[in-house]
This record gives C-alpha cells, structure tokens and sequence, in this order.
C-alpha cells in the first residue's frame, strides 16, 4: 500500500458550462442575421405579399416556403409599446426603456426591440425611431442595440 | 365515442412562496384529495396517468420525472408527461379514453415559480433568434398588447380595472386565492403603473402550487358511485410564435377551438378563463361570444393566484365543482399557453 500523504490530495478539474457545437441558423434567419452584421436590415415576403421583418421561413398562414428578400430600412414606426421603469438585470438597459413593436419603412410587419428613451413622456405610438447599431456587429439580433427616437 | 366524465377536482392553495416544499410536496396533498373524492387508494387505481409541467421552472431537464415520486409508481404505472399546461395532459387523457385504451386518468400538473424570476424564465420560450437573447418578458409583451387595444379604444384602463375589482371580489369565495378583497374599480386606477400600460393588479401573481383532476367512462363514474360532470367538447388551436403577425386585439385561436369544442351549442351558465392578465380577459370573453348572463371568473381566475402549468387544468376544475354543485349546468373552461394568448384550450362541461 502506498504511504498516505498528510495532505490529502485534491483532483481538480476546470468546468465550463458550454456548447461545444455551433448550430447553423439557415438560409433565412442566418440571411437576415449576417445582414446585421453588415449593418442592414433584411426581411422577405410572405404569401399574402407582405414584407415581414425579421424574416420568417415559413408562412404562417400558407405554410409556403418564403424566399424573396427585401432590405429594408433602419428607421421606422412605434407602433405599440411598453414602458420599463425598473429594468431587471437580464434586460438589454439598465435605465428605464421602452419595449416596441416597430414597423420599418419597406415593412408590413413590426418587429420586437427595444428603445432608448429618457423618460415615458418621450416615446409614444407614432414615434419615429432608428436602428442604433452595436460597436461590434456579430450577427446577432443584439447587433441592434436598440432603437433611438429621430 | 365514449363520454368522459370528471369526478374529481382539487387546486392546493395558491401561495406566493412555498419554501422549503418541493414539488413532490406540492402535488401529494392534491392526489390524496382526488383520491378520496373517488374514493380510491393511489395510482394504482386507475389505468392511465398524465402530468403537465415545465422543467424551466426548476431550471434542470427531466425534472418532471421527479414529480412521479408522488404517485408511488410501483408496480409500474402507465403514465405520460407534457410539457405544458396540465390542461393539456387531461387532453392526451381524454383521447387515450376515447380510443379505449384506458377508462380512467388522473390528471395532475405543479409549478414552483417563486425560486426564479419568472417573467425572464418565460422569455426563453420565444423565439431563440430573433427574441429570447434580448431577454424580453412576457408581461413586457402583454403591456404592449394592452396598449394595442387602448390606443384603438377597444377597451379603456377603467375596464380593465373592473376586471380587477371583479376578481378580487370573487376570490374572496375562494380558498384557494393568493389575491383576494373588496377592492373598488377606483382603488385599482389610483395605483401608478408598473409596466406602462399594466399596472401591477392588471397582472396575475407568481404562485405556487398543484391541481389535480380524475376523469373516466360514464360506466367508471357510476361504479364509483360519484358525482360527475361530462366534458363535451375540447380544441385547440395555436397562432404563429410571430407576435408582429398576429392580431394581438383578438385570440383567433380560441375562436377557432371554441367552435371546435360547440361552445356555440348551447347557453353558457359559467365560465372560467386562463388570463393572466386584465385586458385578455376581455379579449377571451370577446372571442367566446359570452353575454352578460355568464358568470365569468366566479373563482377570481388566475389574476387571484396563477399556477404555472396547472391554472389551465383549474379552470376545467372549477367549471366542474360548479355543475356538479348545480349551479350551473353548463360552462367553458379556456387553458392558454405562450405569449400574449398564442395557444389557447377551450372545453365544454355540462351536466351529467
């Protein structure tokens, strides 16, 4: 039997809660992705001829697959939205925002983010708001570091 | 096709904060209680076994799987899970019965929601693209659901206020409410707001807790010499997880499904809707076609305490105790799940 030491010995061993795939996003949402990362914003159209944005594989309606891409604008409208006065930690702002349902110009449907806002008398539904782009684009919807009023 | 009959309904106590409870905890007390209404001894007792939870609230994956420790599944068991509403698992109950493969079901669904922040777990049932990352909540999506219908005056902050009042005066009936009071119309509108346009009494409680629900063949329920009540009809439909898609001023899903469980078949003595929030009440109530002769809410609905995965099931519940009771002989029950009302349940549930 081998002597035991006096210090007991430890085994350790470095653990990193992680992924070790990446998962590829496809030819529609990884289309409108890598356009953020190059600081445009893409939607496509849906059965009905609508431009929908971000743009969606599949109709909801028709169930036809959707492939016609449309760039469209990084101004747009409120049109509806909820007012944050205390954010919690997991949201993109530590200061009161705005979440918003925003139509841009060039589309039909609005889309979900956020807008930075002073206080609540700032914003309103109509307002006109602008993409704010990240320092760092990296083809996440987070490239889009929320809106700000025009 | 065979009718299916409930006889047995139980809801714990919704309670902000269980502690140290856990979910095994949860739910025997509930099972024991519909077991005794029947008048059985466990599990064993009846043929088939289908659980509704979400393994997002105890933040580990299978960890519905624990929750069978509640029925003492030995000898084996034939059971299922959903990971949804428990008003979903009675649905998967019901066609097992329906196709004979079974003549009674215990239907049981629980969520702890209090040991995380619940709004922000929900986030991650979005769309892992283009929403969850942004981390918004879903009272955040159901204010700007609410502010929709405002600024195109399909309702005012007074109706919803009223939905508010109606609720807490109901649930002083209830037992098994979080949230109970005579709290007036104006009481509810001098409260500031806390997600502009919602204020907090516009939005159901995090809450924990259990139901419980056993159905079976109308020869089961006679055998057992129990009160029941028949289930006629159940649907359900879903919506496109695009929010920007859908007309958020109106639950098309659940008109769909009511038409599809015949709530149109008949006058609607009662009827209990899963809207954790005041305005989509209004919005269901609108959908279902009810007129001012339905009761809506009798219990304080889940603005008076809401289980996660199981206030779908309670609603069916609470429609049952009803007509059994004989105060009503018929009423709709409505389960919902995703955000902003995306995919909703309805049943009918008419006397015997």
């Amino acid at each position: 039997m081998p002597e035991s030491d006096s210090e007991s010995e430890i085994l350790n061993q470095a653990f990193e809660l992680g992924y070790t795939y990446t998962r590829s996003t496809g030819p529609v949402v990884g289309r409108f992705l890598t356009g953020l990362r190059e600081r445009q914003v893409v939607g496509n159209r849906g059965s009905d001829g609508r431009v929908i944005v971000p743009p969606m594989e599949y109709d909801p309606g028709t169930a036809e697959a959707l492939s016609e891409f449309v760039d469209v604008s990084e101004e747009g409208e409120v049109v509806s939205w909820a007012w944050v006065k205390h954010p919690r930690e997991a949201h993109p702002s530590d200061q009161p925002f705005a979440w918003a349902m925003i139509r841009l110009d060039g589309a039909d449907v609005p889309m979900v983010h956020w807008v930075q806002a002073n206080r609540e008398a700032d914003i309103n539904t109509g307002s006109r708001v602008r993409v704010r782009w990240a320092e760092e684009t990296t083809g996440s919807i987070n490239d889009i570091a929320g809106f700000e009023l025009v | 096709m065979r009718d299916i009959a409930i006889v047995a309904f139980h809801q714990s106590r919704a309670v902000a904060d269980a502690g140290a409870c856990n979910e095994v905890e949860m739910i025997m007390p509930v099972l024991n209680e519909v077991y005794q209404q029947v008048g059985i001894n466990n599990a064993q007792d009846v043929d088939f076994v289908c659980s509704g939870s979400c393994d997002y609230l105890q933040g580990a994956a299978f960890a519905f799987v624990a929750g069978v420790d509640a029925l003492g599944a030995v000898p084996p068991i034939k059971e299922s899970h959903v990971e949804m509403d428990a008003a979903w698992a009675l649905y998967e109950s019901i066609l097992k019965l329906r196709m004979g493969h079974a003549d009674s079901a215990l239907v049981y669904g629980f969520g702890k929601s209090s040991p995380g922040e619940l709004p922000v777990v929900l986030s991650q049932q979005l769309d892992p693209y283009y929403l969850a990352p942004q981390w918004i909540d879903t009272v955040s999506l159901a204010a700007m659901q609410a502010r929709l219908m405002l600024d195109q005056g399909m309702l005012t902050e007074r109706d919803m206020a009223e939905v508010v009042s109606r609720s807490r005066r109901n649930a002083m009936r209830n037992p098994a409410a979080q949230l109970a009071g005579d709290v007036s119309v104006e009481q509810v509108l001098a409260e500031e707001t806390y997600l502009s346009p919602l204020r907090k009494a516009d939005c159901c409680p995090v809450s924990d807790g259990a139901a419980a629900m056993i159905i079976c063949t109308v020869d089961k329920a006679r055998e057992w010499g129990v009160p029941y009540a028949l289930i006629t009809g159940i649907d359900h439909r879903i919506e496109t997880h695009n929010l920007g898609m859908r007309d958020l001023t109106d639950s098309v899903s659940t008109r769909q499904a009511a038409e599809g469980a015949g709530v149109g078949a008949g006058a609607i003595d009662v009827a209990e809707l899963y809207a954790p929030f005041s305005h989509q009440e209004i919005i269901l109530s609108r959908a279902l076609g009810l007129e001012g002769s339905t009761s809506v809410n009798p219990s304080g609905g889940v603005l008076a305490g809401n289980l996660m995965m199981a206030s779908g099931l309670s609603r069916i519940g609470e429609v049952f105790k009803r007509v059994v009771s004989g105060e009503a002989e018929r009423g709709v029950a409505h389960a919902t799940s995703g955000p902003c009302l995306q995919h909703n349940l309805v049943t009918v549930v008419e006397k015997a």
